[in-house]
């Protein structure tokens, strides 16, 4: 039977190295299986996260070969077997164990963004040419590899200042719900400092979900941003009105 | 030993972040109680994610004919009125303002020209009922019902797992896990608890569940004195991807079969006509199961064991847009393109029917301050659920028993913790590591896989199931010796070897309430019984634990009141 040998990075906190596994290849199989086997034959401890196994919760995001991926929508055939696979943890965040690494610092992001506030008297009629464009965003899987290629978090390490891709996508999703009474603008500049992003599109590359993140979300935010803060001839009409 | 672990306290603690703990949860939250919610997963990863179809909800918003009425009475129909007709019933009328309410907390469906919730035929339903958005149903719900909840002030436990509830006397007084991140020990103290557990699939090798589908709430509700019941009700969901091996199992949606999908065997014959003429595809889940396995079995399968699901008659643009994620799946993990080609599909395990014992109103279990939602719950379905009446289950049921849980906790003192429990729950989970040489919990698990796929399945004989009680003892005996590697730290196999002990003890549960069924219904097909027998009609099977004994019995099925009753009669 054919064999594919596997590089998997051990390790916690404290530093790592990668091992290597042997594994049996099976028609269809792609890398999560790889990494059950080893699980179930030669390290019964190595941590990996994942659930549907099917692409659709976005838990067991790894990087493959140094690409950022799903590890249950990477076929083994689509790899060369001919060197050894490499299987790492994302980058950008800290390592608990061997493929696990600590996403909180999402969660407590998603907490600064205001909930979805219908206006007042709101008749509850919606159309589907004005829905389209906001359920693309809310396919979103919470994989967090967008979050993983942002160079801005990746590289430059603004986890203190930057909201990063993923929750651009989300307030652009109650920013284009069609009943949303909202504004959320003067938190985009402020609190996730969507200004940071200049549009590098890394995020688009890697979305499972094939969403537009930088053309259907980050760029309209940017816009509303600067229509709101930096027109110079609102900002004229507010001088003169005496607001802000 | 003195165990070092931390307290938390809340007035109810809801286990299982799915549909039907955010739910309890946000219900609870309502009467102003102090909520957390522990769950084994990351935040949104829970099983709700991957529900696909939609929410059955009879808002008649296309079919202006629907009605509570007709959904009740396709909800008992379905559940071959083995159902609790009160949950049922509950259930029907509830569900449009279930999912109004979602829409209101900012979910986005699908929608009709005329600007309302879009709705969709499905298995056994006689209007076209299920709210959806494409087929990610699930993930839109379960994002609502995450924001809502992180947003009003919910405390969530994430990656942490209970292995026992903790008692004061007769009544809950809290639970003990560990978090699988560090392997420290947790113990929360509560005057409610609330079991959103889900199910049990991850003790069948071709399933459709993930990990955490371990009958965790099933067996601490069981260690902890309830009642089980109906628990012989495995649903076998009809499409599961069969080919390529390593895909084995993944759910195909019933929408599918919603938007027009048609079912062939090898010889091109449409054999839905044989085994169900009049609904065809649409059929409830356990016959179009059936009929695909039989056909298997009868040597007209397709290549690698399955049935061809067809839907690339309707228009590629239609099914991309319909059926987004069934596109992609097949497209990247079995190089088939729907809009072009048959799908071939087979049986997957995919839902549990029975579960925890409650009542109607208040989804509380036998056990005082114990309450359970949803799949881990037993009753609205009966002997077989229909597709999208799951996602309303969470919902509906998920509200009142969040709420139900409150004011049991504003009504009662605090509960105390008792030392002794603790330190018991603790020595059992460090048990593995002390013994050594045992064997791996994996090869525990793949035996119990195999026993319960082969014995246990869709059709069941006598022989079968004594047989897989008697390896449901060896396995028992093996699990209580087998042993772990490596530290505390993020550890599956440590965390596998406490899941396999829910595992083990519902499947017990299964297969004795399997045995003791001597008819078919529903779910439960049984060779040497293949009719279905009124006496047998009129009982739910009951499972309670006596010592270390588990233990059946037969409860009489609530009675249809009279005015309900003319419902559910049979179609002219």
């Amino acid at each position: 039977m054919a064999e594919a040998i596997f590089e998997v990075f051990r390790g916690d906190r404290a530093g790592g190295k990668p091992a290597t596994y042997r594994v049996p290849i099976a028609p269809g199989m792609v890398v999560l299986d790889a990494l059950h086997h080893i699980q179930a034959h030669q390290a019964p401890d190595l941590a990996v996260r994942w659930n549907c196994k099917a692409g659709k919760c976005g838990s067991c995001s790894a990087e493959v070969n140094g690409r950022p991926r799903l590890t249950c929508k990477t076929r083994m055939d689509a790899l060369p077997l001919d060197k050894p696979i490499t299987v790492e943890p994302m980058k950008a965040f800290p390592v608990i164990k061997d493929l696990v690494t600590d996403v909180s610092w999402n969660y407590r992001v998603n907490q600064k963004i205001p909930p979805f506030e219908p206006r007042p008297g709101t008749e509850w009629k919606m159309y589907q040419e004005d829905v389209d464009r906001v359920q693309e965003f809310r396919k979103c899987i919470e994989c967090f590899l967008c979050q993983n290629v942002c160079h801005v978090l990746r590289e430059h390490e603004q986890m203190e200042r930057f909201g990063g891709p993923r929750f651009f996508v989300r307030v652009a999703a109650l920013e284009m719900h069609p009943l949303d009474s909202r504004s959320r603008t003067r938190i985009l500049k402020d609190e996730l400092d969507i200004g940071l992003c200049n549009i590098t599109k890394c995020c688009t590359e890697v979305c499972p979900e094939e969403i537009h993140i930088t053309d259907n979300a980050i760029i309209p935010l940017k816009e509303r941003v600067v229509d709101e803060f930096y027109d110079p001839v609102l900002m004229l009409v507010r001088k003169i009105r005496g607001a802000e | 030993m003195t165990t070092e672990y931390e307290t938390h306290d809340h007035d109810v603690l809801i286990i299982g972040a799915g549909g039907a703990g955010l739910r309890a949860a946000l219900g609870a939250l309502a009467q102003g109680a102090k909520v957390g919610v522990v769950c084994k997963s990351l935040l949104g990863k829970a099983h709700t994610v991957m529900a696909e179809g939609g929410i059955a909800a009879a808002m008649a918003n296309v079919d202006s004919a629907d009605d509570w009425r007709t959904h009740f009475r396709d909800t008992m129909r379905g559940g071959k009125m083995l159902n609790n007709w009160r949950m049922a019933q509950i259930h029907a009328q509830e569900a449009p303002e279930r999912v109004r309410e979602l829409e209101q907390w900012g979910a986005l469906f699908d929608r009709t020209q005329d600007g309302q919730i879009l709705q969709r035929a499905f298995g056994g339903h006689t209007f076209r009922r299920l709210c959806h958005v494409g087929d990610r149903t699930g993930l839109e719900m379960i994002r609502t019902l995450q924001d809502r909840g992180v947003q009003l002030g919910i405390d969530v436990y994430m990656e942490c797992t209970i292995t026992r509830l903790l008692k004061d006397g007769e009544r809950v007084a809290g639970a003990f896990g560990y978090w699988r991140e560090q392997g420290r020990f947790v113990v929360f103290r509560a005057k409610s608890i609330v079991m959103a557990t889900g199910g049990i699939g991850k003790a069948w090798k071709i399933t459709s569940n993930s990990w955490e589908y371990t009958g965790d709430g099933m067996a601490l509700a069981y260690g902890a004195g309830a009642e089980l019941m109906d628990m012989e009700f495995v649903q076998f969901h009809p499409t599961g991807m069969v080919w390529p091996p390593g895909v084995q199992g993944i759910l195909v949606t019933e929408a599918v079969r919603g938007e027009g999908g048609i079912l062939r065997n090898k010889l091109g014959e449409r054999f839905m006509e044989k085994y169900d003429p009049k609904k065809m595809e649409l059929s409830t889940r356990d016959v179009v199961a059936r009929a695909i396995y039989t056909e298997v079995r009868e040597g007209r399968g397709t290549e690698h064991g399955g049935a061809y699901l067809d839907i690339s008659q309707k228009p590629a643009d239609y099914v991309k847009k319909k059926l987004p994620s069934m596109y992609h799946q097949f497209k990247e993990l079995a190089d088939v393109d729907i809009t072009k080609g048959p799908m071939e599909v087979g049986p997957t395990c995919h839902y549990m029917m029975g579960g925890i014992r409650v009542e109607a109103e208040t989804a509380k279990s036998t056990v005082a301050g114990l309450f359970a939602a949803g799949e881990a719950a037993a009753g609205l379905h009966g002997a077989n659920r229909l597709g999208g009446n799951s996602l309303s289950d969470l919902l509906v049921f998920g509200r009142r028993a969040g709420s139900a849980a409150a004011e049991h906790a504003n009504k009662i003192s605090s509960t105390a913790l008792d030392s002794a429990q603790i330190e018991d729950a603790a020595r059992e989970m460090l048990a593995p590591f002390e013994r050594k040489d045992g064997e791996s919990p994996y090869t525990i698990h793949h035996d119990l896989q195999e026993t319960l796929q082969n014995l246990v399945g869709i059709f069941r004989t006598k022989e079968d199931l004594i047989r897989a009680l008697e390896e449901l003892e060896k396995l028992k005996q093996r699990s209580g010796r087998l042993s772990v590697e490596g530290s505390r730290l993020f550890n599956p196999g440590w965390h596998l070897a406490q899941d396999l002990k829910a595992m083990l003890t519902v499947s017990e549960a299964v297969t004795r309430s399997a045995l003791a069924r001597e008819e078919s219904r529903g779910a439960h097909s049984r060779i040497d019984h293949p009719g279905l027998d009124s006496i047998w009609g009129t009982k739910n099977n009951v499972i309670v634990r006596e010592g270390s004994n588990m233990t059946l019995r037969q409860s009489p099925v609530p009675e249809l009141p009279g005015d309900l009753k003319p419902l559910v009669a049979e179609e002219k």
